[in-house]
């Protein structure tokens, strides 16, 4: 990787006031430190956060809990109240990385990720994402694991984080700070989708940092499961993933969330789909409506064809789980 | 006799085992001295083509960067093809690294960056810029297939009339297979370190499976003498075949070494690890026919390899469609499609492990066409003689290998309607395959030496790539010599010993443990004359009456320690070496370890989702030395085989010529998730031809035919017969 | 550490500082920033027991125990572990006696070649800290961060499953003290 100047602030202030177009916060660094090394991204000044005061998980007077960014993704899946209120969450970072990455990674990092294309990851060839304007090989090129709404002519990556599919369908709030002060953004304004400026991934300023997630009193605990479908039994990549809760009253759905994940440059969500589903009963046939609503809008390339039928087949398996109570019925 | 435990047979533990879990074992990459050096190697980023210019103005600039060394200011290396051939190499003009100007493939090295520290050199190189004159290439097998021409092969004959009985078979099918290109990656990189000595001469430690063949081929490439450069390899962190042949890093390392006078280490990165050899992409077709009983008719195998431009490399690919089973009228044919890529590599089974996929799978077609048991088929069709060399075989324990594993599965219990067998949302597939691997020994030397304190050092060229050479060898001579295990040393991974051939083709304990144990009784012979020498006692015992044990020779009551006998010989130790070489027995004889794989796997019906949750593998491969390390050898063939079926692939970008997941996020090898369980079964097979050992090796059946079984549990489980591997989820949707 | 103003223009060569605890040794040293831990220990530490299999964070062969906690090696800067309490593979076993986990990997052949050996062990001690896998099922998961190659798995679970008890006990936390 590049030299660089190393600061380590011990306040949010300092922190972002140290910040500017060239320099990265770094906290986890497991997605960082990889992009320097493929000199994906080569930052002059990094600024490590991890001696802020961003470590506490609480409770709001909302009833619902402030994650501190700089959490780590095993000590949240693990957090008694997360893995009593929120198992949708807790599955989902658990359905992530590793053991070791997931003890490393932070809350707030995770957000960050950047897309697993191949194209993007190899410095040697084009990438709009990486080098604005140099092409998209991945359009006509290896797209299997590429997406399928949302794309544009210049990007067709999608979001590897599994966590992020869960805070969408939990609908979280990002707390961020800039110099200019602090806002919060919804969840599902956080990501963008590629358009024009592919080398763009979410809505943060350059001197903006997050400082916590929010997650609002509704868990979904009773109703709700992350199914991830992956090459591999662990350790890789959501070809698809879905978030799934459901509130289910007596026979009928109450509220419903479905998230995708894999399939677009961001968590992808339909809320049209969510409020179609309200007021039905919990059946195969009305998750099979559901699906084949959410995905009639799909636009797959020519080699991943095939999650257009996978999410279908994951969507009601896990709408079907999440109204069973979340296990996985074997 | 007595209470004593004979080595051979028994389950040690490694006794390299202490070292490898502390830490210790120190591995290519890792052996360092004051002032070494760093080099990072740049690669091309084109599949074809020439350079124009390589501006590594701002790599040079850096404090701490030594040289960059390309095509224009290399050091002089060999010109003609000849000494870059090395013992592994392809029928070809060896591939050059830094020669001239042209650009062969993607990923091909184009400079080395040496610094004085590993992160400046790795930096230093991503500020090389490389200014190319891009040339058309070619990499896709598939749309080139009718390009493809007869690979330079000696293949058994046509026998029999495949056309005529092909044709009139009461089951004729025609049958595509085809498989993907997939990287060794074992999980230590290629590395040499090269260190420089006081008087110009190198020792290298470099990853590799034969420590002379790089010996020669440095000496060669760089015109040194043989006494100028020694390679050691005491540790191989995996190989797999990736280091049968010099690596690219070696050569480059050297060329540091000796142009600036300094010890060099250049380790590869993981991307790098996908550009050099590779197990090819390859294009099978299995035409087949049988009557209505079940008896194979006619089979033709052809298969299509890639190669690259310089070399054609070739493998087994076919042969054993006319050896596996009994069939009289056979066809077989290989061939080789150049493409703007690397030479492909032995990689684990080479050969076999393909095209058993091809023959594997469709004998499970046909026996789904007859309506009859795949097991029953294969029993039928068994084949008592190797009708492609038309020998009989040394030993073949096959029949015990189908009745022990289908016994040990439960096969019997097996509902041959596919989707028939369900668990909740998983469908249940039960499928089989066989496998075999040729049993082959090479020329090899050991040399034993006892010193007067009883010590046995043994010592060979060879290494030890995780196979338990170490361990095994231990045994052997403990075995062979009389003397304890415990005070047993075997010496190894050093170009200075004894000659070893490469370590591959499950020929290390055939041949090395052959030139071992002869070693040891050479050496019991030379005791015996010191013992007839020094004490009346042994005067006139002949070889046959000694009896060597616990490190004591014994005659009726006399009884002398080894150590002493070496004390008493006048000499520092006693020492011999041998040069051992295949029995002419074995000439008269087909030589071949042979497998049944059972496989159990669950899919689930919506997802696509495929487990391998349980493998019986029975394995038939002579005297096992020691079952704890057989055992693991095949644990590791057999995922291997389950990666094979369902996860490896490199992905290359035809209209860019380049691998694209050259990384272990993307390029996915199974996971500890992955793995069911796994029983691994050696019938009793008694071999007195194959070499006095009686044993076999085991490398590489534990792999061959059990993806083949993998894909046909899938259909038992599926009724959906994919051909194409690897059987992503995506294909059973 | 107090903010500097950087000179995006001339990164400093300068060493930092770095303390922490090694193997439950006080070690003082001086680093660049960009030296990730996995270096610091390979390369000027000669630690060489920390393996590097991708330096990507994709096959777990650098598995340390950072605070009693398993991370790679490769993807943690050093800078940033002042303080730490780090414990490698070469930290595990009390003198000569082999750590428990140790022993089972040899006891049940968990390894072949054993490159991806060192990182397996810290891993499985990093697994037996956090307390959260019992079952082979579990081990199976819990150990899915660590590739091997060789094809140990079954040896390498076999082998966890026999040292959890005694790592659970609290023989050995892979803490360094």
């Amino acid at each position: 990787m590049n030299p660089f100047h190393y600061s380590k602030p011990d306040s949010v202030q300092d922190a972002v006031h140290l910040a500017g177009p060239a320099s990265r916060f770094i906290a986890g660094g497991t997605n960082l430190l990889d992009l320097m090394k493929e000199n994906v991204t080569r930052p002059e000044h990094l600024i490590d956060i991890t001696g802020l005061p961003l470590r506490e998980v609480s409770e709001t007077a909302r009833g619902g809990l402030m994650i501190g960014a700089l959490v780590s993704n095993a000590d949240l899946a693990w957090h008694p109240l997360i893995e009593q209120r929120y198992p949708l969450l807790s599955q989902a970072i658990l359905a992530g990385a590793s053991p070791q990455l997931r003890n490393m990674a932070s809350t707030g990092g995770n957000l960050l990720q950047r897309t697993r294309c191949y194209y993007f990851y190899d410095a040697s060839v084009p990438c709009n994402k990486r080098e604005p304007g140099s092409g998209c090989p991945a359009r006509d090129g290896l797209n299997r694991i590429h997406a399928i709404f949302g794309a544009s002519a210049q990007c067709v990556a999608t979001h590897p984080s599994d966590m992020c599919v869960a805070l969408a369908a939990l609908e979280a709030v990002v707390h961020v700070q800039g110099r200019g002060g602090a806002r919060s953004i919804e969840f599902a304004d956080f990501h963008r989708l590629p358009g024009e400026a592919p080398e763009r991934d979410n809505q943060l300023a350059d001197d903006e940092l997050i400082t916590a997630i929010e997650l609002p009193a509704a868990g979904f605990a009773d109703c709700s499961h992350y199914l991830k479908i992956r090459d591999r039994a662990s350790y890789a990549f959501a070809l698809v993933s879905v978030a799934a809760a459901l509130k289910v009253v007596g026979p009928i759905i109450r509220e419903a969330r479905l998230v995708l994940g894999g399939v677009a440059h961001k968590p992808w969500r339909d809320k049209a789909v969510e409020s179609w589903l309200t007021g039905k009963a919990p059946s195969r046939e009305t998750f099979t409506a559901a699906a084949d609503t959410l995905l009639q809008n799909a636009e797959p390339l020519e080699h991943n064809a095939f999650k257009v039928k996978l999410a279908r087949r994951a969507i009601v398996r896990a709408l079907s789980d999440a109204a069973q109570g979340g296990q996985p019925d074997e | 006799m007595n209470n004593f435990t004979q080595p051979l047979g028994q389950p040690l533990d490694r006794v390299d085992g202490q070292l490898k879990v502390t830490g210790q074992a120190r591995y290519a990459g890792e052996f360092t001295e004051e002032g070494l050096l760093h080099g990072s190697v740049v690669s091309s980023n084109i599949a074809s083509g020439r350079v124009v210019r390589i501006d590594a103005s701002k790599a040079l600039a850096l404090p701490g960067v030594i040289a960059i060394i390309d095509h224009t200011n290399r050091s002089k290396i060999a010109s003609y093809d000849e000494p870059y051939e090395d013992a592994d190499s392809a029928e070809g003009s060896p591939f050059r690294p830094l020669y001239n100007d042209r650009v062969l493939y993607s990923g091909q090295p184009l400079a080395l960056v040496v610094a004085d520290n590993l992160e400046l050199a790795r930096y230093a190189g991503s500020l090389v810029v490389i200014e190319y004159e891009t040339a058309e290439h070619q990499t896709d097998l598939l749309k080139l297939q009718g390009e493809a021409r007869e690979a330079p092969v000696d293949l058994p004959k046509p026998r029999g009339h495949f056309q005529e009985e092909f044709a009139g078979a009461a089951i004729s099918l025609d049958l595509n297979y085809s498989t993907p290109i997939e990287h060794h990656n074992p999980m230590e990189p290629h590395a040499s370190t090269v260190l420089y000595q006081g008087d110009g001469s190198l020792h290298i430690h470099d990853k590799t499976q034969g420590t002379q063949n790089c010996q020669s081929y440095v000496q060669k490439v760089f015109g040194l003498e043989k006494q100028h450069v020694r390679i050691f390899a005491a540790y191989v962190g995996g190989a797999f075949g990736s280091g049968l042949r010099p690596q690219y890093q070696l050569v480059l390392a050297v060329m540091a070494a000796l142009s600036l006078k300094r010890s060099v280490r250049v380790t590869l990165t993981r991307q790098q690890m996908f550009t050099f050899g590779y197990r090819p992409r390859t294009l099978q077709r299995l035409q087949i026919g049988a009557a209505a009983n079940g008896r194979l008719l006619a089979i033709a195998h052809t298969a299509i390899g890639q190669t690259s431009r310089f070399e054609d490399f070739t493998e087994h690919v076919v042969e054993w469609s006319g050896m596996l089973y009994h069939c009289d009228n056979v066809q077989l044919t290989y061939k080789l499609l150049p493409l703007d890529v690397f030479t492909p590599l032995d990689m684990r089974a080479p050969g076999a492990a393909l095209g058993l996929i091809g023959l594997e799978c469709a004998l499970d077609e046909m026996a789904c066409a007859l309506a009859i048991d795949p097991l029953q088929l294969r029993l039928i069709n068994f084949a008592e003689r190797n009708q492609n060399e038309d020998k009989p075989y040394s030993s073949k324990a096959l029949r015990e290998c189908y009745a022990q594993g289908a016994k040990r599965f439960g096969w019997e219990q097996r509902n041959a309607e596919p989707r028939s067998m369900r668990q909740g949302r998983q469908l249940v597939g039960w499928g089989m395959a066989g496998g075999v691997w040729e049993a082959m020994q090479q020329k090899a030397s050991a040399k034993a030496r006892l010193d007067h304190h009883g010590k046995l050092t043994v010592s060979s060229a060879t290494t030890d790539i995780g196979t338990g050479t170490y361990t095994v060898m231990t045994q052997i001579a403990a075995q062979a010599s009389g003397v304890s295990v415990k005070d047993v040393t075997f010496i190894l991974g050093d170009s200075s010993l004894p000659t070893a051939p490469l370590q591959g083709g499950s020929f290390t304990v055939s041949s090395v443990g052959t030139a071992v144990q002869q070693a040891c009784e050479a050496l019991k012979e030379k005791l015996l004359a010191v013992a007839r020498q020094t004490s009346a006692a042994f005067a006139g015992v002949t070889a046959e009456q000694a009896v060597f044990e616990e490190g004591h020779l014994t005659f009726g009551e006399a009884r002398v320690a080894l150590a002493a006998l070496a004390r008493d010989s006048g000499e520092e130790a006693i020492e011999v070496q041998v040069d051992a070489e295949p029995d002419k027995k074995r000439e008269a004889y087909a030589t071949a370890t042979h497998s049944a794989v059972f496989v159990e796997v669950l899919v689930d019906e919506d997802l696509g989702i495929v487990k391998v949750n349980r493998v019986v593998s029975a394995i038939a491969a002579g005297r096992v030395v020691n079952p704890k390390m057989a055992r693991s050898q095949i644990l590791g063939g057999v995922v291997w085989g389950i990666g094979m079926a369902l996860h490896e692939e490199t992905q290359t970008d035809h209209a860019l010529g380049r691998h694209m997941n050259h990384n272990l996020a993307e390029y996915h090898i199974p996971v500890n998730a992955d793995i069911g369980d796994i029983d691994v079964l050696f019938v009793e097979e008694h071999d007195e031809i194959v070499n006095a050992l009686g044993s076999k090796g085991v490398g590489e059946i534990g792999i061959v035919g059990v993806a083949a079984a993998v894909a046909n549990a899938i259909y038992h489980a599926t009724g959906t017969r994919v051909r194409d591997f690897p059987i992503t989820l995506d294909k059973l949707l | 550490m107090s903010a500097t103003t950087p000179d995006a223009a001339q990164p400093s060569f300068a060493r930092l500082p770095l303390g922490l605890t090694l193997n439950g040794q006080e070690r003082q040293l001086e680093i660049l920033p960009w030296t990730t831990l996995l270096d610091l220990l390979r390369e000027q530490l000669d630690l060489v027991g920390t393996k590097k299999g991708c330096d990507h964070g994709q096959c777990g062969a650098c598995t340390v125990l950072l605070n009693g906690k398993r991370v790679n090696a490769c993807l943690t800067l050093a800078v940033m572990c002042d303080g730490a309490d780090l414990v490698t593979v070469e930290g595990l076993a009390n003198g000569e006696e082999l750590h428990p986990m140790q022993r089972a990997f040899i006891k049940h052949d968990a390894f072949q070649c054993g490159y991806c050996t060192p990182g397996q062990i810290c891993s499985a001690v990093g697994l037996a800290n956090e307390g959260r896998a019992q079952t082979s099922e579990q081990i199976r998961e819990g150990m899915s961060g660590n590739l091997c190659r060789c094809g140990a798995y079954n040896n390498i679970r076999d082998a966890i499953e026999e040292a959890l008890p005694a790592c659970m006990q609290g023989v050995g936390q892979g803490g360094g003290q």
